[in-house]
């Protein structure tokens, strides 16, 4: 069940909280910290190779085919997957799910928190939500689970996730994906 | 081959500018105008796609003035809303259709409009209203008076505080810059004294009127349509929020955070453009500080003048450009070394104060006065505040009124 969080039971908002914005361009975000982006990338991999049932959560920007940056990505979304050993549980809309929700079907961003809950998921990655719904989502995770929350966000980044790396498109998710590797290598994975 | 740039026209045929070109490189050429004046220039150099106007005092020139412009072709859609409730509504309409959006209210519209902003706000809709602030109480007042800021400060409204028609122009344009950004994306409040601002007259640097702002992109705004819902209607039709008290909170107060955490999100971007949070004038030594923001600053300023010209007294001012977001880390750095601050302002119930007090509680131990205050239309004439601080330091008051 729901942990306190360090605003009580209100969903955690660190950029209220403890003055922390999203990383400048160039940078990431680790914790409270600015960070160099490989710096950032090794942390998130390390999370999701040892953290129990690490996942991926993409959103509609990576899931349709909107044009062809879209397909791209969600072919290295598959990828980084098969690297980090992830599954894939999608935000593939935001529409109120009736009557149930599935929550080993996919996520939703109003009550992603059921979603963890259900897989036991303690490690995870959101890729292509659009940027109010990662906010939203992002903060009922920081504050309702114990789940390592890592951001790979196409504009400027979500404070809230516990690592946010910005501006990720092909080129950064490539680089995620050799970066993973390594750490994997030197894990003994 | 030798690559060539494309030069780029909005639909008033101004040529396209970026934002910095058009705030700090363009060159620019003195006028003499009033406020009212002023937010009509800064609205021909911006690229509104829309807006809507109820007249009360006031703002109700500034509102024709963009009506004129209209006229010219420097703004698509403009039109008169059947109260300011009306304009409100209707302005959000715009906003949500993927229109550059300004408005503008006094006082009392305010107040009776009010039920919208946070609805702007929870909605993400960047758009603009100067607020050209004026009394609201008994009997029925249109002097200056800032009161009805305290009102607004709670909606998830950015809120910048222009202290002159110059500053008015600037905060403008640079406020649809700031409030589109995908990352912030909430309504932005330019609000001035009226009168002192809106119908006086001042020389104001302006650059040349075919250049304008890069139209506003919609398809930027971080939450786009979808089956035609913006955010954030589709989490009201969610079940499991309407009807779980448990997950119903966790959503609620996650976007009400969200919308606050927007706000702060905006501080470097309006550090760059409004060129700092705060501006600091007088003895940097000085340990009698004024915080004010608006006209109650100017009168700071020439207060702080006359302590040390003509009682030798050293003080500063520290001036706030923005209240939401409020530069707390900005505020208590300038006031290390202070020993008094006071808090001038143009209102009954000194918000600027209770805003102030609530930044340094735990931060800085230094006394808050919340004095002197105006209110209902009353000035304040520099010697006003020159009497109070030398009352205070139990000096003899000689030739102030």
């Amino acid at each position: 069940m729901a942990k306190l969080g360090p605003s009580g039971y209100s969903p955690y908002p660190v950029a209220m909280y403890e003055d922390i914005l999203t990383p400048p361009p160039g940078k990431a975000l680790l914790f409270n910290e600015i960070v160099d982006e490989e710096i950032a990338m090794r942390e998130a991999a390390k999370a999701m190779l040892t953290r129990e049932n690490p996942t991926i959560f993409p959103g509609p920007q990576v899931l349709y085919a909107w044009n062809e940056e879209a397909k791209e990505k969600a072919r290295l979304v598959r990828k980084i997957a098969e690297t980090l050993g992830a599954k894939i549980i999608p935000m593939y809309d935001y529409r109120p799910k009736y009557p149930k929700i599935d929550p080993e079907k996919e996520i939703n961003p109003n009550h992603p928190n059921l979603t963890i809950w259900h897989n036991n998921i303690k490690a995870c990655i959101f890729i292509g939500v659009h940027c109010h719904y990662a906010n939203v989502a992002l903060k009922i995770i920081r504050a309702e689970t114990d789940c390592f929350t890592i951001a790979m966000c196409g504009n400027a980044g979500h404070e809230d996730a516990m690592i946010t790396l910005r501006d990720q498109h092909t080129e950064e998710l490539e680089k995620f994906i050799r970066v993973a590797e390594e750490v994997k290598k030197e894990l003994g994975k | 081959m030798q690559k060539t740039e494309q030069v780029q026209y909005n639909r008033a045929g101004q040529r396209i500018v970026s934002p910095d070109y058009l705030l700090f490189e363009a060159p620019r050429e003195k006028q003499f105008m009033t406020g009212s004046e002023v937010v009509k220039e800064a609205v021909k150099r911006a690229s509104v796609d829309a807006s809507v106007s109820y007249p009360i005092t006031p703002q109700s020139e500034a509102a024709h003035l963009i009506g004129e412009l209209w006229v010219e072709g420097y703004v698509g859609v403009y039109f008169r809303g059947e109260s300011e409730f009306g304009v409100m509504s209707e302005v959000a309409g715009c906003s949500m259709a993927g229109a550059r959006t300004i408005t503008t209210t006094s006082g009392p519209g305010t107040l009776r409009a009010m039920e919208n902003f946070p609805m702007w706000a929870g909605s993400r809709l960047p758009i603009q209203l100067v607020l050209m602030a004026r009394g609201v109480n008994a009997p029925l007042t249109i002097q200056p008076d800032n009161l009805e800021i305290s009102f607004l400060l709670d909606t998830g409204c950015m809120i910048w505080h222009a202290e002159t028609a110059q500053e008015l122009f600037d905060m403008i344009l640079a406020g649809f810059v700031v409030a589109e950004q995908p990352d912030v994306h909430v309504p932005v409040i330019t609000a001035i004294d009226g009168f002192f601002i809106s119908h006086t007259r001042e020389a104001v640097m302006l650059p040349p009127d075919d250049i304008a702002l890069p139209p506003y992109n919609p398809y930027k705004s971080p939450m786009v349509p979808l089956d035609m819902e913006m955010a954030p209607g589709r989490f009201l039709r969610d079940p499991y929020v309407m009807k779980s008290n448990y997950i119903s909170y966790a959503a609620h107060t996650s976007w009400q955070f969200e919308v606050r955490a927007a706000i702060e999100r905006s501080k470097p971007y309006a550090k760059h453009y409004l060129r700092g949070l705060i501006e600091e004038f007088g003895d940097p030594e000085a340990e009698i500080v004024f915080v004010a923001s608006g006209t109650a600053a100017a009168q700071a300023k020439e207060a702080t003048l006359m302590l040390l010209h003509d009682e030798g007294v050293k003080a500063r001012v520290v001036r706030l450009k923005t209240i939401r977001p409020f530069p707390t880390k900005e505020l208590i750095e300038a006031l290390r070394g202070a020993k008094y601050v006071f808090v001038p302002e143009f209102n009954v119930i000194g918000w600027l104060e209770r805003e102030v007090r609530r930044a340094l509680y735990g931060n800085l131990d230094v006394p808050v006065i919340g004095s002197p205050r105006v209110a209902g239309g009353m000035t304040m004439p520099p010697e006003f505040i020159v009497k109070e601080i030398l009352q205070f330091l139990g000096k003899e008051v000689k030739h102030v009124v």
